[in-house]
């Protein structure tokens, strides 16, 4: 059975094949056939797979298929590398994956492109499962520009308005600037270590860099860079919220459980670099906790349903990221997957309410939906929980184990740990006041005739509804991932710091309430002073990334291109051309066509030369 | 017999060079400047003949037979294309045959 | 012999097609689609033939011995590669100027089919002499092709070309007659033979001008910055057919004679000079990604990207190790099908609806989805995805390069962002967003027929090929590559004692 894990992203593989060679010609119930079932093929197979393998006691499993280059010292295969990690992801791509596929044909059943988007939604699964299942680091960027290829594709899916196709190459080339740290890095690995198989250069590594050594931290920094461009994390992570523009189904997939997490599976599938290098680790720690205090601010200043999650996930990533920089791999990797739960629950379920408002998103125009729309109701319901760490939810148990891991650090771990606390704290605000706006108060203008649904929309909502609810008692097989010297241990804490962790989202959830529920205290009131109205409009624009990297990046560029539109070499030689024309012109000017004149020159020319002759 | 000294021969021959030359810019009829050109001809073939006397060798007055034959022939030709341009122009004017100017 | 008659086939080919337009106007295209397939076929038989030494096929027979000049053709794995590429894309030219080229059809084709000989002999030629001679032969049926079935600015593009790649290849003609007569200082006699000329010792500062010579002949050919601006015009005006061998092809020449000649022949001025050209390829890179981006018309644009990916090949070259000559050889291949592909695409666009100015255009994906969708494959293979031909090229060019200078390297890595920038927003413009049409009717945008669909696709089945199992094509030019870089090797060695 293990041997047939090249078919996990060989069926999507197929699937996008005939959808696109068939160009939209089959009808709807088939294509749904193909791109859903291909999708749930994998999943089957992936399931087989991850339960022979568990059972096999073998840490790892590599099938090489191909050899796909192979120069000089140089070699790169098509070879598939399975271990607890890549399982945890393969299983979470397919099984969620599956299930939005399935969403989606509901979603998506009134869209003419039909058939396109479901050939691009199985290339990005199948480019996705590349991406975590290649044994090297050639075939995972392959992976990684293939899922950010799909993401182009799906975020400007709906072509004819012009600001999705903004988004989605926003979202294209941001990623791109980290993708290309990441190549640079690849060179490095390559140029130092001799190899990219990512098991061989990880050993490679700690055999010949000390901790601390320049290449390490270079390496490290290099590969952090593509994974704050995948993972929309600070300084790349202006292009998430934009990339909403899609259909709802592929912010779930693409944009909350799968691709945006793929930062944090390089940091963890290299953390050895990672701990080689100590003060980036850091880094990735602070970066982790800046980013999920900045989105949490600007989550709270949303109005579109959309954007309000994509910036929760922008910070729940930054858990991940904080939990990776401390060192609790493990957690970090757990928080991804029951995010992915819940999140994918939550896009799905703002899918539905759009859906059934006829494609409503300002949540200000929404309201007390909980009796119209009922399963939208629940899943919200249960995926804010999981997501503000409600306990026993699926996100408490992960969001716990990052953040003990952040106290179980010496010295600044009490920090990060306080702030990841506020975050959880910010993280309840926001997503009830979401919650609490959308399905509950008074109606602010749509009223939805009834619930979009049917088996192949509710089902994927409840089985989602029961991840995010019991995935936080999973475990995960990832000791023999992580066994090298994993920070977090049983640490024993006391009742007081539990406490806090599960106060903090708590008091949120009150703080909403008596915002937005009880209009005890109300946003007009605070809204009142001058400088909250600019915190507001400041937080609003997401800390103001977009307006400074246009100033620094965007301007500039379009400034040059305008100006050297006509390039500006060619216009030397064009100076060259204006040279010669006038040298002609001058020299013409001799040829009066006057004998006279042609004489006197002869005359003059003889008279110089012999005068020359004789004073010389 | 007392011989003119060649210096006088030479600057009568210079003399009627620069006469010929002067005629050459300054005419506007074609015909006085093929008259001009003559003179400017038969100037050097005097020069050619005070030489020779001077340093007594034929190649001087050979050279003169020359250019005395030579101009026989250049108006021959330069009286047809003369006839020529009056024809098709109307005028022996030079300047109108200006077409060659670039 | 079989490399003879490669050439021989199309030049005869060519004077029968010019020759049959009197009996029949549709007649030429026929002849030369079977000259180009005839030599495809007999092209596959290199591929199996037994190498004699180094070289799969040799020709060596005296031509002028008195200046050691002969007519010595040969093949090596890197040659064949190329010239299974100059017939394969002679096939596409063909074909997509099956109907867009209607007057003096036989003329055009003798064109065509002599520029192809041209270049069969410049990639097989290993006679200086001979090579200069074919250099020649493949840029005066160009010229005309320009010049006659060119669009609105035909003259002056054909004009432009024409001085640019004259020019230049005066300098290396000056460069090649050097190094014969160093050949006869060195060894009292004149020689023009490659191997000969690769013993003649250069080391010196003349020797540094000579090998300049070559290299801005070779590289206004390729074309790199500053000698690339003939490119864009040449492109914008040439009919579909002309762009494709342009791009596809004569601008492989020029990286063929770097790799062949420019760096063997001078090991140490190369050695010396790799750092300013790493540093012009860097430059060359980004420079004309960004003038790509401002273009409105699309075949300039798509001159400017080709430009802006040579810049990898020159980069691979002179980091001259085995990754980034096999990543710059690989970049010519794939970047000739992608190239070739995108103008195909724009002339296909343009002969619909008589305008290559982007800003009229808009929102066509619905009107011509198979067009969108093979526009959206190409431009992304020109962006340098993983799975695609440009990205294995590409890749191994950086990575080889990396070993060799670091901070030029990382510069022209972050081409491939403005690579994505501008291919971006072709698709953007062209395709996506609303539909406009101005200055032309709706109805004349047509999809793709079944003739284009047949081209498009074996273009694209190659580029996946190449992007999936390069192996193919990288242990065909292994063995060559190997022996060019041993060669300098032991050179430098022997200079260094």
């Amino acid at each position: 059975m293990l041997d047939l894990i090249w078919l996990l992203p060989t069926f999507p593989l197929l699937g996008f094949l005939v959808l696109v060679l068939t160009a939209g010609k089959l009808p709807k119930p088939i294509v749904a056939l193909i791109g859903a079932g291909s999708v749930g093929a994998s999943f089957l197979l992936a399931a087989l797979i991850a339960f022979q393998f568990a059972n096999g006691g073998e840490d790892h499993y590599v099938r090489e298929v191909w050899t796909w280059m192979a120069v000089g010292d140089f070699r790169s295969g098509f070879s598939f590398y399975l271990d607890g990690l890549s399982m945890v992801m393969m299983l979470i791509i397919t099984g969620i994956g599956f299930l939005i596929h399935l969403y989606a044909t509901g979603y998506m059943a009134d869209d003419p492109g039909y058939s396109r988007f479901f050939s691009y939604m199985n290339l990005f699964v199948a480019a996705m499962l590349m991406l975590v299942l290649g044994d090297n680091l050639v075939l995972l960027y392959l992976g990684w520009e293939g899922v950010g290829l799909c993401s182009y594709l799906l975020i400007g899916f709906w072509y004819t308005n012009p600001e999705n196709g903004y988004a989605a190459r926003k979202a294209f080339v941001v990623t791109r600037v980290g993708d290309t740290s990441m190549a640079i890095g690849l060179f490095l690995l390559f140029a130092q270590l001799g190899t990219l198989n990512i098991q061989d250069m990880l050993s490679a590594a700690e055999t010949e860099w000390a901790v601390g050594s320049g290449f390490a931290i270079a390496a490290s920094l290099l590969l952090l860079g593509g994974a704050v461009g995948k993972s929309a994390q600070l300084p790349l992570q202006t292009w998430l919220p934009d990339a909403m523009a899609g259909p709802t189904p592929i912010s779930a997939l693409i944009h909350a459980a799968t691709m945006v997490t793929a930062g944090v599976y390089l940091i963890a599938r290299t953390h050895v670099l990672f701990e080689l290098a100590p003060d980036v680790q850091m880094l990735v720690a602070w970066i982790g906790l800046i980013t999920l205090l900045m989105a949490g601010f600007t989550a709270l200043t949303q109005s579109d349903i959309k954007r309000v999650l994509a910036y929760s996930t922008v910070s729940q990533i930054g858990y991940m990221f904080l939990g990776l920089g401390v060192g609790a791999w493990s957690a970090a990797i757990f928080h991804l997957m029951t995010h992915a739960f819940f999140k994918a629950l939550l896009f799905l379920a703002s899918g539905t309410v759009i859906l059934s408002l006829h494609h409503e998103q300002d949540i200000f125009k929404m309201g007390n939906l909980r009796k119209k729309l009922p399963v939208s109701f629940l899943s919200f319901l249960i995926g804010s929980l999981a997501l503000t760490a409600f306990p026993f939810t699926s996100g408490y148990f992960s969001k716990d184990e990052i953040l003990l891991g952040a106290l179980a650090l010496e010295g600044v771990g009490t920090w990060l740990w306080l702030g990841g606390v506020l975050g959880a704290f910010f993280t309840g605000i926001y997503t009830f006041r979401l919650f609490f706006l959308v399905f509950f108060g008074e109606s602010r203008g749509h009223e939805p005739d009834k619930e979009v649904g049917g088996w192949h929309m509710n089902g994927p909502l409840y089985l989602l509804m029961v991840g995010a609810l019991l995935a936080g008692f999973l475990h995960l097989p990832l000791e023999a991932v992580f066994n090298h010297g994993e920070a977090f241990e049983e640490h024993h804490v006391s009742a007081l710091v539990h406490g806090f962790m599960i106060a903090s989202p708590l008091i949120g959830i009150g703080v909403s309430y008596l915002f937005y529920m009880s209009g005890s205290l109300s946003v007009a009131g605070l809204m009142g002073n001058p400088l909250s109205r600019l915190l507001h409009r400041f937080w609003h624009s997401g800390w103001g990334m977009d307006w400074l990297y246009d100033r620094l990046f965007v301007f500039p560029f379009l400034w040059l291109a305008r100006i050297n539109r006509a390039d500006l070499i060619d216009r030397c030689y064009g100076v060259l051309v204006e040279l010669s024309r006038a040298g002609n012109e001058l020299l013409v000017r001799t040829q009066t066509g006057y004998l006279r004149w042609y004489a006197l020159s002869v005359v003059g020319g003889l008279v110089l030369i012999v005068s020359l002759g004789v004073l010389l | 017999m007392e011989s003119i000294p060649y210096e006088h021969g030479l600057i009568l021959a210079s003399i009627l060079f620069s006469l010929g030359l002067i005629g050459v810019l300054t005419r506007r009829n074609i015909v006085f400047v093929l008259m001009s050109l003559e003179i400017m001809l038969n100037a050097s073939g005097l020069a050619f003949i005070v030489a020779a006397a001077r340093w007594g060798h034929a190649e001087g007055q050979i050279m003169f037979l020359m250019i005395l034959t030579l101009a026989a022939a250049e108006v021959a030709v330069g009286l047809g294309l003369i006839i020529q341009m009056y024809r098709r122009f109307q005028t022996v004017d030079i300047n109108v045959l200006s077409e060659m100017k670039g | 012999m079989i490399l003879v008659a490669l050439i021989a086939i199309l030049f005869v080919g060519g004077l029968l097609a010019w020759a049959s337009e009197r009996i029949n106007p549709a007649l030429p295209k026929y002849l030369a689609l079977l000259t180009i397939l005839l030599d495809l076929l007999l092209m596959t038989q290199l591929l199996q033939a037994e190498p004699d030494g180094a070289w799969l096929a040799l020709i060596d027979v005296e031509w002028l011995p008195r200046f050691g000049i002969g007519f010595f053709l040969a093949a090596d794995g890197l040659s064949t590669l190329l010239l299974l590429l100059t017939g394969f894309l002679g096939l596409m030219a063909i074909g997509s100027a099956w109907e867009e080229i209607k007057e003096r059809s036989g003329f055009f084709y003798f064109n065509l089919l002599w520029t192809l000989a041209g270049v069969l002999g410049v990639f097989t030629a290993l006679d200086l002499f001979l090579f200069f001679f074919f250099w020649e032969v493949m840029l005066i049926p160009m010229y005309f092709i320009i010049a006659i079935w060119g669009h609105e600015n035909k003259n002056y593009a054909a004009m432009k070309f024409f001085i640019f790649t004259q020019v230049t290849g005066m300098l290396m003609l000056i460069s090649i007659l050097v190094l014969a007569y160093f050949h006869y200082v060195q060894f009292g006699a004149f020689s023009f033979d490659y191997r000969d000329l690769l013993n003649v010792s250069t080391s010196g500062r003349l020797e540094f001008w000579v090998m300049l010579g070559f290299f801005i002949g070779f590289t206004t050919k390729l074309p790199s910055v500053p000698f690339h601006s003939w490119l864009p015009d040449a492109h914008s005006q040439a009919p579909t057919a002309g762009s494709v061998i342009l791009a596809g092809v004569l601008l492989k020449t020029g990286a063929y004679g770097l790799i062949r000649f420019a760096v063997p022949l001078f090991p140490e001025a190369s050695l010396a000079f790799a750092p300013v050209a790493m540093a012009l390829a860097a430059f060359s890179i980004l420079y004309c990604a960004k003038v790509a981006f401002a273009q409105t018309d699309i075949k300039r644009l798509i001159a400017y990207t080709s430009v802006s990916h040579m810049g990898f090949v020159t980069l691979g070259v002179y980091a001259w190790n085995e990754q980034a000559l096999q990543g710059a050889v690989m970049t010519m291949l794939a970047h000739g099908l992608s190239a070739a592909a995108l103008f195909m695409l724009a002339g296909g666009l343009q002969y619909r609806i008589h305008t290559r100015n982007m800003p009229d255009m808009g929102g066509f994906w619905p009107r011509v989805p198979r067009m969108a969708t093979v526009a959206v494959f190409f431009s992304i293979a020109a962006l340098g995805m993983p799975g695609l031909g440009n990205f294995i090229g590409e890749f191994l060019a950086l990575l080889g390069a990396f070993k060799a200078n670091i901070p030029f390297t990382v510069l022209a890595t972050c081409g491939v962002i403005f690579a994505a920038v501008y291919s971006l927003w072709v698709i953007q413009k062209v395709f996506h967003g609303e539909f406009r049409n101005e200055g032309f009717e709706e109805s004349s945008l047509a999809d793709l027929n079944r003739r284009e669909m047949v081209y498009f696709a074996a273009m694209m089945i190659g580029l996946v090929w190449m992007g999936m199992y390069p192996q193919s094509f990288l242990d065909l030019s292994a063995g060559s590559l190997n022996n060019l870089l041993a060669g300098t090797q032991e050179l430098l060695a022997l200079a260094q004692e």
